[in-house]
């Protein structure tokens, strides 16, 4: 029962978060509804305000205004020890005059659980992050995953109602962050609690999160499950943050999308008037070699450099106005027979449902 | 707690200014909680130090009759023993300043260049002295420099001379006194500043083919430059205002600056006059350090605009 | 030679910065040395080396009645200056860190007003506001001119203590259900008490060797001791004062070096 948040997990509704630092805007009229239980990501560039809005949440940095409500409870100018949030920063900021029991009791003591029960939750929450029998270690006897997992236990004993981090696995190693990343999407699964996680590794956010919120400049630029936010960005920027793409202009008229004088097959509906990108992922370019099915679109291209990457190759083409687009693909006899050498021509191809345009800003 | 709704927002209220009310207030708080640490510290310090000060500025104003004049700042060019106590005071403040800067250049320059142990233990001879009483340390100079002093006996019995130097209660004894006094306060921000030197610097300028003393002179010495002239207005201003010394080992005929005010205010009861001496004692001191900041804050934006 | 350094100039050739350093060294340092020793003196001559050692400057020292007093009236000041600067700046030192208010360079001015002013201002100023309060000659207008000029040290220490030490560790503390005192008691004091207590050392020598103002509002029974040690030494050198001044230095090596092992600390 204990250590079991699904069912006190709240919602998090919010709206009009305005913050500015000396007349600077850093945060304009933000708005963002995060559901029960939910884990969701804010990414962003360094400067986005993604740690800016999490201090909001928390109540260490004051909005000059806006609102939150957790479960239909204002929040916005509650202090923070009165918010019960759980919270992991990216230094973990563990306290050193304390051994790993006392820092992960030291929520139960503000709150001033029974001594039994304080000895069983932190021992509960020691075994849910797999440090059973550390109780005893100083914080400096920790390694850096260790002291990640007193943060992470400290910030869950007290069955707070949101948890958030502050780029918790920043300062692992790459192998112990990728393993760490799975070992808290797990117990996010068996915790169920709301969790606002913010990070600038775009690898990150889309492995672990429900839903990620691309912030730049102090906006969220789209906010969507992690597969649409790759397969169907929005804006250009998001395009650009998450994954590799290629940006090729493309110009919209009579109800139909056009590439130079060739008209694109595509799946979605045309936008209307005005100026377009084509959003190209490397993966979804095909070398061509003869006539192109009727839904395929053709990209004709000079071939540039070709890099073999073991497993798969890049190879980098130039189109007919100058613009460099990247094709990736497996090393396969057939695709690299298709492969002209550099500075010869090449048919590029992408698919009718591949195609993606977001507005030229 | 207030919940603003989308009503306010029609009410004239630019969008977006929800419970904008409700922040400020706890802004407000905080700021309050913030004083209320603060203000017991800044009340004491204005009660005891500004308060005065200016009540002091307010009688300097008066005669000795209570009319309100200029005559206690006329009289520090009328008459000649001011003037004597001004030229003194300078007088001192540039020996002492000068002889900290022969001295504690090289202490500070040595403490940068040693192993960072070394230099430690080295610190400790600058240090301990700094926080020795100033009394105990004048007193010693006493023992060592008066006419039966350590210094005359055994320069007497070694036959080098066969009559006492003058060495305390005079013009000398001052400056030895007050030099040992300031070195501290030259050393250690200029030592401190040597040390942020980067020691790259100085080994570029060394493979490029400068000699040491030539590497010295072209890098080490312009980059120290900020941190001794931070030392130097620290000693100089420090010493106009001396007082321990000047009247323990000027044997009442180096007069300076702050035994002027002692004297008028203690043994003549003109609090007028002692007070317009200190106004002009605090006006010396800061416009020197204004004038000092001015010309660093000049230098560096110098600097920058070169970038 | 370390690393850190090594530049292609040899020790040798630097033979001359060591002497002329080591000269200044023994300049600093060679007064106290010489006090310490001539304290033990069985002459009342001032000889050095001593012909012959004694103990007996201090037992004239201790067996003083009026010596006796200025150093109690000295150590009450000086611990009730320690207390009270401390408990002021450390809190004052807090709140210019939160950087919540405004005017900072106005606050900052006014904090350290004591070190730029001249003393012997400061000296007649308070002799003259406390006359017309009647603190004159009392251990309360002692204490309360010392704490002021004790302040700037005491924010200046535990406010480089703050800057050191890493701030989440409180936001993380408040997070967790503690409220701001609370968490500062908690949390953030455990951590720069080594920088209290160096403040607090550093505002009991401050009170401890004060002469200038204590000049001007000591006297009578509050005579302290640094008082009666400059006008004594108006008068003529006695070595009962070289006893008295080699218990200073020992004061101050101590504390300093308690100050030292408390800033090292962890």
């Amino acid at each position: 029962m204990l250590l079991s948040l699904a069912q006190t997990a709240l919602p998090i509704g919010i709206s009009g978060i305005e913050k500015r630092f000396g007349g600077v805007s850093v945060l304009h009229d933000l708005g963002l509804d995060v559901a029960a239980g939910e884990f969701l990501t804010l990414l962003g560039p360094s400067g986005s305000g993604k740690t800016t809005l999490l201090m909001i949440l928390a109540g260490f940095v004051r909005a000059n205004a806006g609102s939150i409500k957790v479960g239909g409870e204002e929040m916005i100018a509650m202090p923070p020890h009165k918010r019960n949030i759980g919270m992991v920063f990216q230094s973990y900021a563990l306290f050193p005059h304390m051994n790993v029991f006392h820092n992960i009791a030291f929520p139960l003591k503000q709150r001033r659980v029974s001594a039994a029960e304080t000895t069983e939750r932190v021992e509960r929450a020691l075994d849910l992050v797999q440090l059973k029998g550390l109780g005893e270690r100083r914080v400096d006897q920790l390694s850096g995953g260790q002291r990640q997992r007193v943060a992470l236990a400290r910030a869950i004993v007290f069955e707070p109602r949101i948890v958030l981090m502050d780029e918790p696995l920043s300062a692992l190693d790459k192998s112990l962050r990728e393993h760490m990343q799975i070992e808290l999407r797990n117990l996010h699964r068996r915790l169920g609690m709301t969790t606002v996680y913010v990070t600038h590794d775009q690898r990150e956010a889309i492995t672990m999160s429900d839903r990620v919120a691309v912030m730049n400049a102090g906006r969220i630029e789209q906010i969507d499950q992690p597969e649409i936010l790759y397969a169907r960005p929005k804006t250009k920027f998001v395009a650009g943050f998450i994954g590799e793409s290629s940006f090729i202009p493309v110009e919209c008229r009579n109800g139909s999308v056009w590439y130079e004088d060739r008209k694109l097959h595509m799946a979605a509906a045309a936008p209307s008037l005005g100026r377009h990108l084509m959003v190209v992922r490397p993966e979804k370019l095909r070398v061509i070699a003869g006539e192109p099915a009727g839904n395929v679109n053709v990209l004709p291209a000079i071939v540039g450099d070709v890099i073999y990457q073991g497993d798969s190759f890049v190879c980098y083409a130039t189109l007919k106005d100058g613009r460099q687009v990247t094709l990736r693909d497996y090393c396969r006899s057939d695709v690299l027979a298709k492969l002209p050498a550099p500075g010869e021509p090449i048919t590029l191809g992408i698919d009718a449902q591949d195609v993606v345009l977001v507005a030229d800003q | 707690m207030s919940i603003a709704s989308a009503s306010l927002d029609h009410a004239g209220r630019p969008v977006g200014a929800l419970n904008a009310d409700a922040l400020r207030a706890d802004a407000r708080r905080e700021s309050r909680g913030m004083l209320a640490l603060l203000s017991p510290g800044l009340l004491l310090v204005f009660t005891v130090i500004i308060v005065p000060i200016g009540w002091l500025f307010w009688l300097s104003l008066f005669d000795e009759a209570g009319q309100f004049s200029a005559a206690n700042y006329a009289r520090f060019f009328e008459q000649a023993s001011y003037i004597k106590t001004f030229v003194t005071t300078f007088k001192v403040a540039f020996f002492v300043t000068g002889a900290c800067v022969l001295f504690g250049y090289p202490l500070a320059y040595m403490l940068s260049q040693l192993p960072r142990r070394a230099a430690g233990v080295c610190l400790i001879f600058v240090i301990l002295p700094f926080w020795t009483s100033v009394l105990v340390r004048t007193y010693a100079w006493l023992v060592i420099l008066q006419r039966k002093g350590l210094v005359n006996t055994w320069l007497m019995d070694l036959g080098v001379i066969g009559q006492p130097l003058p060495l305390a209660n005079n013009f000398a004894g001052v400056v030895i006194g007050m030099t040992h006094i300031m070195l501290p306060f030259l050393v250690l921000p200029l030592y401190a500043s040597m040390k942020t030197i980067d020691t790259d610097c100085l080994r570029a300028g060394m493979n490029l083919g400068a000699s040491p003393a030539a590497t010295f002179r072209q890098i080490f010495l312009p980059l120290s430059l900020p941190g001794l002239a931070s030392g130097v207005v620290i000693v100089f201003v420090l010493c106009l205002g001396f007082f321990v010394t000047p009247a323990l080992m000027g044997g009442g005929k180096v007069i300076m600056w702050a035994m002027r005010m002692e004297q008028t205010t203690s043994l003549y009861s003109n609090w007028g006059a002692g007070a317009a001496l200190g106004v002009v004692l605090l006006g010396v001191t800061l416009a020197l350090l204004g004038l000092f900041q001015w010309l660093l804050g000049a230098r560096a934006t110098g600097v920058w605009s070169e970038r | 030679m370390s690393v850190e350094n090594s530049l292609p100039i040899s020790h040798r050739q630097r033979l001359w910065l060591y002497a002329l350093g080591g000269l200044v060294m023994l300049f600093l340092i060679a007064p106290s040395v010489i006090i310490v020793i001539m304290s033990f003196s069985g002459s009342t001559l001032l000889q050095f080396p001593p012909q012959e050692w004694s103990l007996r400057w201090y037992e004239s020292y201790l067996g003083s009645v009026e010596w006796r007093d200025a150093t109690i009236v000295s150590v009450k000041v000086a611990v009730m200056t320690a207390i009270v600067a401390t408990v002021l700046g450390t809190a004052a030192a807090y709140a210019i860190n939160a950087r919540t208010l405004r005017l900072t360079g106005a606050i900052n001015a006014l904090l350290t007003a004591s070190l730029i002013i001249p003393v012997i201002l400061i000296g007649i100023g308070t002799f003259f506001l406390y006359a017309r309060i009647g603190l004159n000659n009392t251990l309360t207008g002692l204490v309360i001119a010392h704490t002021v000029q004790a302040l700037p040290l005491v924010v200046l220490t535990v406010l480089s203590g703050l800057r050191s030490y890493d701030m989440n560790q409180e936001m993380v503390a408040r997070s967790l259900g503690a409220g701001r005192f609370s968490a500062f008691f908690q949390v953030t004091m455990p951590q720069i008490r080594f920088s209290i207590v160096s403040g607090a050392l550093f505002a009991f020598i401050t009170s401890f060797d004060e002469v200038v103002v204590s000049l001007f509002i000591s006297g009578g029974e509050t005579t302290t001791l640094t008082r009666r040690m400059f006008n004594a030494l108006r008068d003529q050198i006695d070595p009962t004062i070289a006893a008295i001044s080699t218990c200073l230095i020992v004061l101050s090596i101590v504390l300093l070096s308690a100050a030292q092992l408390f800033g090292r600390g962890r």
